[in-house]
């Protein structure tokens, strides 16, 4: 190996590294929220890729149609019980939030779509298409069984990840899409040729990071976010409701994951299941950082995509092989680093 | 008969007749739904009565298929002795998965095993001599006393034979001294470690079981097909054996069966529909089995097994009153000398909880340790416990010293406890609840419960706790479910779970709390009976009267500090002890 194909790695392998330390991020948030361990975290990257690959093809993307269904039952979970404690006033918002701006959004995409629109404006749409998934997952899965233990949850996380493959496969078939480059600058750096695509995605990934930071030190709902990570009674008690504070962590996670996914798409190519072992490398980078410490959990990622930059140059085969097994040191330290006595739950 | 019996015969009947009868199709799915019903056991036992998950059981399942079809197709060795390599390897990977993951919060084994099953999966597509993606083929046919199992028909009798006896020794391992304290694993982790469980040895050995199982599954399947590929032992299938554990149910070993048959049927079932429906092909049965599992954990946490067993009610368990008496240990005489607390330190930080207390008690009094709230008392509950570690001092019991151990380390002495917030496994019966007290007078482990080898120690073990539950007046409520009791009687639960560790000092932590007039009588009266009986009791308390007049001796602590020490007549007229719990009078 020659210093040009060790820095080309080394580039490559930070690039793949932002994406999963947003991915990391967005874990370490929603753990520390709603101690959900949000394995359909990857999904969310595959919808938001394969969104922005079908509008840049002028075609109407199966997530108009998920979102307007999905909608269709919060409306119908969320009626049944509005009826049911007699809170009939709530009915408008109910069918506004969950049928009328999901019908609007499907609309405006059939309309946009076939106009091949700038590629900002198609980020945009792509965004609002995938984003609410985030909140309304959280209403059906997750909010009626907010108290149970971490693992009831991450099984219901595992439950909600097969589900949103499945219906990845159904509204956007089995095909993989790749996206073209937001940019085919190069840049010749002594060495090394540097990629506009590989700048924009640490530029929008540090963006990113930058904005959540700003988000929690100077906004109120930021600040209710962290309260509640904190202490979950404490922050109720003080007027920090359970359910905002998940919607909220699920939305900035569905964000985080369409974005990555946006990031990612033009990187490699995405099928409907891609999102899965995309979103578990963000794990390993989380679980480095015991699925607490933001920056940990950032340089964690980090570590992964130069690990599997690296492997997939000296052993492409066994690449998954390396990057998963990396948990097994990571694991072995920590059960030496931590006393830590488990809670009795349940 | 009982109704259980009567419809196990069915099912053993049926089990008999059907390779016989069924059509192919039918005895392939019979085939499937056994090897799955082995794995799911597995998951039944880590995380229906252990509280542990696995989404890597596939992995495992792998492990034994590929150890057998490799030695097997490579060196020609017979299926029997792979076996026995496919266990020792799943042994070995296990042990040491369990070890690095069990000692860690219960999130981290889960998702270690998502990554694990993911590497292993890529690392049988690509290793050359595990044929990558194509896999091994031409496995040989396994023979049973020389008849070759060459058909479907044939292997679903060694398939079903294995399941049924796996299932039998599962329920023999429940139903046993081992088995209540793996029950306890699940929400009960304290209150076990304080009477000698060693739950992290168990929660490995639980998890090691699970493997085997998976390892077993994988063998038999190879061997059903006599090919191996990668794609059944994904991460999703381990996924899916999960859910078929969630599925049927922990509440009996039977809900691995039940999951297994359920899942195996309906995702036969929907392959075919969903498809035609839809109009493209691909695993859309992945979204009914994610939705289907988001509402049971919703609406039926327990799965379905509950609402099967409400038609089969449990036998009672009868203690055997001809049953040997444990021995029990010497008791000290009285008067002597039984704990010494000297100089004893806790800092929480900048905060001293405990500053420099001492006192000591003799064996068969009553000493009552009060003072108002926030003094330190359940501290020192918990420093004499080994439940929390000193920062200096020293805690000796009968001159040993035991500050240096562990909550578990320190039951053998002869410490038992009851906890303030009571911990009771609820769905379990009062008696068996009352059963893990005596857990470190039996030795027996888990291979010979399995095969029921310790009847006569579970025998004896039993009617320990129905003697105890007598002499504290429970036995009439020796049936019912722990959780039906109420407050006080879970108390007095409590006393008589500890008194089953035949203990020579009892150590009651504010026992009177929470209860009613008359509940606090009637455990005044107990405590006096267990005194008059020589009995030993150190009672953390803040209720005056209730101490007041049981106690020997009384040491008042306020703010960390030992305020006095005296008979309760002498306390209560103490000036400085009146101050701290009436403010000053000026």
């Amino acid at each position: 190996m020659n210093t040009e194909i060790a820095l080309f790695l080394i580039q490559d392998g930070l690039t793949n590294g932002a994406i999963y330390a947003l991915l990391a991020l967005a874990l370490v948030l929603v753990f520390a929220v709603t101690r959900v361990i949000f394995i359909p975290q990857g999904e969310f990257v595959a919808y938001g890729a394969l969104t922005l690959a079908g509008l840049q093809l002028g075609k109407l993307p199966g997530t108009a149609w998920l979102l307007l269904g999905v909608g269709l039952a919060v409306a119908v979970v969320e009626l049944a019980q509005a009826l049911r404690l007699g809170l009939a006033r709530r009915i408008p918002a109910i069918l506004f939030k969950f049928i009328i701006i999901p019908v609007a959004l499907l609309s405006l995409a059939w309309w946009a779509a076939p106009q091949k629109p700038a590629l900002t404006l198609q980020i945009l749409l792509t965004l609002v298409l995938v984003v609410p998934l985030g909140p309304m997952v959280y209403r059906l899965a997750y909010q009626p069984l907010a108290n149970a233990s971490v693992l009831v949850l991450l099984i219901i996380s595992v439950a909600v990840h097969f589900a949103m493959t499945g219906l990845g496969l159904v509204f956007f078939g089995a095909e993989g899409s790749r996206t073209p480059p937001f940019s085919d600058a190069q840049w010749k750096l002594g060495v090394l040729n540097i990629s506009g695509q590989s700048l924009w995605v640490m530029g929008a990934s540090l963006a990113l990071i930058v904005a959540l930071l700003l988000f929690f030190e100077h906004t109120i709902y930021g600040k209710a976010l962290r309260a509640t990570a904190i202490n979950r009674v404490g922050a109720r008690l003080v007027g920090v409701s359970p359910a905002m504070a998940g919607k909220l962590s699920f939305t900035l996670a569905a964000l985080i994951g369409a974005l990555s996914g946006i990031l990612v798409a033009p990187i490699t190519t995405i099928y409907y299941d891609s999102g899965f072992l995309v979103g578990l490398k963000g794990f390993v980078g989380a679980i480095v950082g015991g699925l607490m410490s933001y920056p940990i959990a950032a340089a964690g990622a980090l570590l992964v995509g130069l690990l599997e930059a690296y492997a997939s140059f000296w052993a492409s085969a066994y690449k998954e092989v390396i990057v998963f097994t990396l948990i097994i040191p990571v694991l072995i330290w920590r059960s030496f680093t931590t006393h830590h006595i488990e809670e009795e739950e349940e | 008969m009982s109704r259980a019996r009567l419809v196990l015969g069915m099912f053993v009947a049926f089990m008999l007749a059907a390779p016989l009868a069924l059509p192919e199709f039918h005895v392939t799915l019979l085939n499937y739904i056994g090897l799955y019903s082995i794995v799911t056991l597995g998951l039944v036992l880590l995380t229906g009565i252990g509280g542990l998950t696995s989404f890597g059981q596939a992995a495992f399942v792998g492990m034994g298929a590929y150890t057998t079809a490799f030695l097997t197709t490579a060196y020609g060795v017979s299926p029997w002795l792979t076996l026995l390599a496919g266990l020792a390897l799943t042994f070995a990977v296990s042990l040491f998965l369990g070890f690095i993951t069990l000692r860690l919060s219960g999130h981290y084994l889960p998702l270690g095993t998502i990554a694990w099953g993911i590497s292993l999966y890529y690392l049988f597509s690509n290793i050359e001599f595990l044929g990558g993606y194509t896999g091994l083929s031409s496995l040989p046919e396994i023979n049973v006393f020389g008849v070759a199992l060459d058909t479907g028909r044939k292997f679903d009798y060694l398939i079903w034979t294995l399941a049924l006896l796996a299932l039998l020794s599962m329920h023999n391992l429940l139903d046993s001294r081992s088995g209540r304290a793996i029950r306890a694993l699940k929400g009960g982790s304290m209150m076990a470690e304080s009477f000698g469980v060693d739950t992290a040895r168990l929660k490995t050995i639980i998890f090691i079981h699970a493997a085997l199982l998976a390892s077993l599954s994988g063998w038999l399947y190879a061997h059903l097909l006599r090919f191996v590929n990668p794609t059944p032992f994904s991460i999703n299938a381990g996924i899916e054996y999960l859910f078929m554990a969630v599925v049927g149910g922990a509440a009996s070993v039977w809900g691995a069966v039940v999951g297994a048959g359920i899942l195996t049927i309906l995702k036969q079932w929907l392959q075919d529909l969903l498809p035609r429906l839809l109009g493209q092909n691909g695993n859309f049965e992945m979204i009914v089995f994610g939705v289907l599992l988001v509402l049971l954990l919703q609406r039926a946490r327990e799965g379905i097994m509950p609402l099967v067993l409400r038609y089969f009610p449990a036998p009672k368990k009868l203690p055997q009153a001809a049953a040997q008496e444990l021995p029990r240990r010497a008791q000290p005489a009285c008067g002597e000398s039984l704990l010494e607390l000297t100089r004893v330190r806790k800092a929480f930080g900048g905060l001293v909880a405990v500053n420099e207390l001492s006192f000591a008690m003799r064996s068969g009094e009553i000493l009552g340790l009060i003072g108002p709230n926030g003094a330190g008392k359940s501290t020192v509950f918990n420093l004499v416990t080994g439940v929390l570690p000193l920062t200096s001092g020293e805690v000796r019991f009968r001159g040993e010293r035991i500050d240096t151990l562990s909550a578990r380390a320190i039951v053998p002495y002869g410490l038992a406890r009851t906890f303030q917030h009571v911990h009771l496994l609820p769905t379990m019966s009062v008696l068996e609840n009352v059963a893990i007290g005596a857990h470190l007078r039996g030795s027996k482990g888990v291979i010979s419960a399995a095969l029921h080898l310790e009847r006569a120690e579970e025998a004896m073990l039993l009617a320990e706790a129905a003697r105890q539950l007598e002499r504290v007046g429970l036995g009439p409520s020796m049936h019912e479910q722990a959780g039906s009791l109420a407050l006080g009687q879970q108390r007095i639960l409590e006393i008589a779970r500890a008194l089953c560790a035949d203990p020579v000092l009892l150590l009651l932590d504010e026992p009177a709390a929470g209860l009613r007039y008359q509940e606090k009588r009637a455990l005044a009266e107990l405590l006096r009976k267990l005194k008059s009986e020589g009995m030993s009791v150190l009672l953390v308390e803040h209720d005056m009267d209730f101490v007041m007049k049981l106690v020997d001796r009384l040491v008042v602590m306020d703010f960390g500090e030992k305020l006095a020490e005296g008979l309760p007549q002498e306390i209560q007229t103490d000036p400085a002890v009146l101050e701290a719990y009436l403010g000053g009078v000026k």
